[in-house]
């Protein structure tokens, strides 16, 4: 599912490595993969079709690099052309110059509205305001107890409007009154959730409309399930057409949907994408990044800050150093601690598995826990350099000693040890590998980790 | 390899529709537009498999699904050799309703029909917000409409408020609801909910579970756990395991379908949110290629909003409206 589109491109364009320039010729075979990607992607059939036409013009008369292959070069082009329709600077929230801060939330059944205002309120109360939450959902069955259980979870108070222990079905009147109630209760941002609703339903739209004139908030957001297909152009434009929406939210981004629908609404409706929600944890709001979402709609993984990360941190000659190491079978502690070091500054191990195409969802639910490297870094931490070189010498004492001095347990000392040992077993086997003509290197390595992404170093096809 | 061709050639199409759409207003569908391409003409050209992407494509069919399908149509043209576009149109009808499956008589549709087991357990699944809650309201009004007798499961002891709402279509629809606090162990709801049913001898016994994304693992885990707790207690119970999806999803249906049948081994589809503009042409691919029939599809917020699934009806709504 996950194939890197720059392999891909790869293939496609064969025939074009060893010409100097990309030209209409050895382009237009590429277009169709790209197509598919995005199509794959689910971005609108129209909208992949301009946008095709787009990266192919930016394409045309550039001059091939020799550093890097076609197909890569040819996924960095659309990738920025992606980004750049994507982005823009990142806009937040237009608060009111005299509270309250009305924020209107609209979008269809199910697209996670509800969540997502309570998130909202949440993340205001983090910063300090004092908000208030308007049950304007007045018909989906316990619509209601929702937001008032999630407002709960938010500590935060939320305006309904009820008759005899019945929900009154007027969504208006309670967005009316929650801002009258906000002014009355000194609270200076009222976050309306409002029944999700079908674009073509007349008089749901109607009353959103209604909400919206009467209150005249100040920012109306409309919310998008990430995993929209084709038809989001469709709903989007249409909820323009109606409410003229200030921005989009990005719902349920924590799955593994590419997310192509962002790149169709950001080209029929120009609003911007102003959040992602990102789980049902309430604290799962964050902006939004454009260059993200076009490594994510493009299934790149993180390809361009995983090799730049890499070549940063893994310069050829410290690559050979090393190999000479395991070859000689000198590789100790050290250099075991070294290289922790080294992945540590590249970012953390889920950030960084996460940037490999085809790992990236698999992880996002494991626990990798970062600490467990500092436990290992303490206790190396407190061995002598002599004790670093010679694990051997490890006894009893000794690591009663290391263990104190790194504030662990000397069971700690002896897991560490005995892993250390067999990694050096399994460096011996990559060393036999090798040395029956089998090419294992450090960077053939990485270029598979990278999906044939890596800058220096490249095999030959 | 229609595809390759047909999207090569794409921008120089683009002016060429342009041109046409001034000298042809009356295109008003598909058909219509077949007609005019494939009149005196009798092999099958790139515009008409242009075109027949399009439709397809932008109802969430999927490439991969396009492709095949476009195969087969040429396939069969080469074969049968058309003559009209009427005959071209069912052909191309023909061929899209072939790829989905069709029901399995051991989970009849038709609320009428008589079903094999007593209780018949049905779990419903799915990702956040498709509409599960729903569909279970809808499907025991169907139910007892037809003088079952059902029971339903507040599975769904996650998400703030799930139990209230159910509780709401529970009365609605007239039937019993078997329910735990709010954080209870889901598996224990269900067991719960077939053993009043056994002990009631109600006829079906519908089972809510909380939505979930596909890729939270401990989740889907739960999710079989659950299933499993209900096969104890009634050996192949649930006989039916039905997972909805939302008409406006995108390809990551496919994904969505995948992950829960590696789970719990959907049975059924049910289609939701097909009142809108979005055509659900997604379970076409999932339907074909993980075997698994389309069930019901849901049509509105009402409680009879809730049809069997039809698949000529479904392929003529892929071609309604078609470019107005």
């Amino acid at each position: 599912m996950f194939e890197g589109l720059s392999q891909k491109l790869e293939g496609a364009l064969q025939s074009v490595t060893g010409q100097g320039r990309i030209d209409e010729v050895n382009v237009a075979e590429t277009m169709r993969e790209i197509r598919r990607a995005l199509l794959n992607a689910d971005v609108n059939y129209q909208v992949a079709k301009e946008f095709t036409a787009n990266v192919k013009e930016a394409a045309a008369g550039e001059d091939v690099l020799t550093s890097v292959t076609p197909g890569e070069q040819l996924t960095k082009i659309m990738h920025d052309e992606l980004t750049q329709v994507l982005g823009g600077e990142h806009e937040g929230v237009e608060m009111a110059e005299t509270p309250p801060t009305v924020i209107l939330v609209a979008g269809l059944q199910g697209s996670g509205k509800t969540t997502f205002c309570a998130k909202l309120a949440r993340h205001f109360r983090k910063e300090g305001h004092a908000p208030l939450l308007a049950a304007s959902d007045v018909y989906r069955p316990a619509a209601v107890d929702q937001l008032k259980t999630l407002a709960d979870q938010v500590n935060v108070p939320v305006y309904s409007v009820e008759e005899d222990g019945e929900i009154v079905e007027d969504a208006v009147r309670v967005a009316d009154e929650a801002v009258a109630e906000a002014q009355n209760t000194a609270r200076d941002i009222v976050i309306i959730d409002t029944a999700g609703r079908m674009h073509i339903d007349e008089s749901m739209m109607q009353e959103v409309e209604d909400i919206k004139t009467t209150v005249e908030p100040n920012e109306t957001l409309f919310v998008v399930d990430s995993m929209t297909g084709q038809d989001a152009v469709n709903t989007a434009k249409e909820f323009n057409e109606r409410i003229d929406y200030d921005g989009v939210v990005l719902s349920k981004l924590d799955g593994d949907t590419r997310g192509g629908a962002a790149l169709s609404i950001r080209t029929v409706v120009d609003k911007p994408i102003k959040f992602a929600s990102t789980g049902e944890k309430l604290d799962a709001l964050t902006p939004f990044y454009p260059d993200r979402m076009a490594q994510r709609i493009l299934g790149m993984g993180d390809v361009v800050s995983f090799v730049e990360r890499a070549q940063e941190q893994y310069d050829e000659q410290e690559a050979e150093r090393l190999q000479e190491k395991i070859r000689s079978e000198e590789f100790d502690l050290q250099d075991f601690y070294d290289q922790l070091q080294r992945i540590q500054k590249m970012g953390s191990i889920k950030e960084l598995m996460g940037m490999i195409p085809g790992v990236g969802n698999k992880i996002r639910d494991l626990d990798i826990d970062d600490e467990a490297f500092t436990h290992i870094e303490a206790i190396i931490q407190s061995m002598t350099p002599k004790e670093r070189a010679h694990p051997d010498i490890l006894n009893g004492t000794r690591r009663r000693r290391i263990a104190r001095g790194s504030g662990n347990e000397v069971r700690d000392v002896n897991q560490l040890v005995s892993q250390f040992e067999e990694m050096k077993d399994m460096m011996k086997t990559m060393q036999k590998m090798t040395s029956k003509g089998q090419d294992v290197d450090i960077s053939s390595l990485m270029d598979k980790i990278t999906g044939g992404g890596g800058g220096q170093g490249h095999s030959p096809r | 390899m229609g595809f390759l061709d047909t999207f090569t050639n794409w921008n120089d199409d683009d002016e060429q529709e342009k041109l046409e759409e001034g000298l042809d207003k009356t295109r008003d569908s598909f058909f219509g537009k077949l007609d005019r391409m494939v009149r005196g003409k009798d092999t099958i050209d790139a515009e008409v498999l242009d075109e027949l992407e399009e439709v397809l494509i932008t109802s969430d069919v999927g490439v991969d699904t396009t492709l095949d399908i476009i195969d087969h149509i040429k396939a069969r043209v080469e074969r049968d050799q058309y003559v009209s576009a009427q005959e071209l149109d069912g052909l191309i009808r023909d061929e899209i309703a072939k790829l989905m499956l069709e029901g399995a008589e051991e989970r009849p549709a038709d609320f009428t029909a008589p079903l094999p087991n007593q209780p018949h357990v049905i779990m419903v699944v799915g990702v956040n917000g498709v509409g599960k809650t729903t569909t279970i309201g809808k499907m025991a009004h169907k139910y007892r409409r037809a003088g079952k007798s059902v029971l339903m499961g507040a599975g769904d002891t996650f998400r703030a408020a799930a139990i209230e709402q159910l509780e709401v279509w529970a009365d609605r629809a007239e039937v019993p609801l078997i329910k735990q606090a709010h954080g209870a162990d889901p598996a224990a709801v269900a067991y719960d909910t077939i053993e009043a049913a056994e002990a009631r001898g109600a006829d079906v016994a519908i089972v809510d579970t909380a939505g979930r994304l596909h890729t939270k693992g401990g989740l889907m885990d739960e999710l079989a756990k659950m299933k499993r707790v209900m096969g104890r207690k009634i050996p192949d119970a649930p006989h039916e395991v039905l997972l909805v999806l939302d008409a406006s999803t995108g390809q990551n249906a496919l994904r969505q379908a995948e992950e829960f049948i590696d789970s719990v081994d959907v049975t059924d589809l049910a289609l939701t949110k097909l009142d809108g503009t979005a055509k659900g042409g997604i379970v076409i691919g999932v339907s074909h290629q993980f075997q698994v029939p389309v069930k019901y599809i849901g049509v509105g917020e009402e409680i009879d909003d809730l049809q069997v699934f039809d698949r000529k009806g479904f392929v003529q709504g892929l071609f309604k409206g078609v470019e107005g």
